[in-house]
């Protein structure tokens, strides 16, 4: 004798209602594979590419009380699917950014002003934030994006046009350029 | 202290999700486990943070369902609140203090069996007893105590 899905999915969203939950989470089927969208009561707060030992990862972050609520994750997800889809170009989403240094989430913040389907730099990025020679710490703080695809750092390149690098792997930034149809400012 | 490693809730749920759900059933049917299943689990989410161990988290959650059964059928205690394990491979002590333990009262044998048998830290007996850590403490000592003047 097994819970039924209905019981159990009750007692999910009973826990998040009771404000018993450090962080919700979900898995999203989307065209760059499957990914793990994770929200604390302030908002998304990680977009894992690799879902393997999120919970882990999750728990170690913002508390032990991890829980799978695919319906706490309702909001994210459709807008992921239309992004996928197309029919979306911004994402209108709270984000829990409690982990980002104080530079890195200003480079975010920026980062976020970047449009669906264009290209920046690091460079230029860096020169946007008032330190046109940290390209670098630009790359670290793409590297570090907690919630990447909604933060798009994805449409960060390297001044020479290539793709440079990807948290996700280069082949996932690829595609998602390609959708944006972005991928022809590419000199490579 | 060591610092222990507790398991993301979810892991801890999915675990344990079917085996509360089964002690339930048998002690209230399946009307009423439903309610109570889901109380079990929003008593084991209070207390999580807190949890300082990690052995028998088991027990731990069956102890809490069943306190959970007690309070939902409402009947008197009738000795029978330490949960129903036969099915399930023990530590050894726990079956002797079963015996041994039947003439306490029912939280003092909560206590004393859970401490003794389990070996569960007082912050979990606490929480499957529905007491604080220190309420505990004192049911398994004054237990021990009691159990000490029986046997002498």
């Amino acid at each position: 004798m097994t819970v039924s899905p209905e019981l159990d999915g009750r007692f999910r969203e009973a826990a998040v209602s009771a404000g018993l939950v450090d962080v919700a989470y979900d898995l999203a089927d989307t065209p760059v594979g499957e990914l793990l969208v994770a929200t604390t009561d302030r908002g998304l707060c990680r977009i894992y590419f690799d879902p393997a030992g999120g919970e882990e990862r999750l728990a170690s972050l913002y508390g032990r009380r991890v829980l799978r609520v695919p319906q706490r994750l309702d909001p994210v997800k459709r807008q992921l699917d239309e992004y996928f889809e197309g029919t979306r170009t911004d994402f209108d989403l709270e984000t829990d950014l409690r982990y980002v240094p104080e530079f890195h989430r200003l480079v975010l913040a920026e980062l976020a002003l970047v449009p669906f389907g264009q290209l920046t730099t690091y460079g230029a990025l860096a020169a946007k934030v008032g330190h046109p020679r940290a390209a670098r710490a630009v790359g670290g703080a793409m590297n570090k994006n907690p919630v990447p695809i909604v933060l798009p750092c994805h449409r960060v390149v390297g001044s020479n046009g290539s793709l440079t690098g990807y948290g996700g792997g280069l082949h996932r930034k690829r595609s998602l350029l390609e959708l944006e149809g972005a991928l022809g400012e590419l000199s490579l | 202290m060591e610092r222990v490693h507790v398991p993301p809730f979810e892991s801890f749920y999915a675990e344990h999700r079917d085996q509360v759900y089964r002690l339930l059933t048998r002690r209230l049917g399946r009307q009423r486990a439903e309610d109570a299943f889901q109380e079990t689990f929003l008593r084991a989410l209070r207390a999580y943070p807190r949890l300082q161990h990690t052995e028998n988290l088991r027990a731990w959650v069956l102890t809490i369902a069943s306190n959970v059964a007690i309070d939902t059928s409402r009947r008197p205690y009738d000795g029978a609140e330490v949960p129903d394990l036969e099915s399930v491979d023990q530590p050894p002590a726990y079956a002797e203090l079963k015996d041994m333990t039947d003439g306490l009262p029912p939280k003092e044998r909560r206590a004393v069996v859970l401490r003794y048998g389990y070996d569960l830290s007082y912050e979990q007996i606490g929480a499957a007893i529905g007491a604080s850590a220190e309420a505990a403490r004192q049911a398994a000592s004054s237990g021990v105590r009691r159990l000490r003047k029986e046997l002498s």
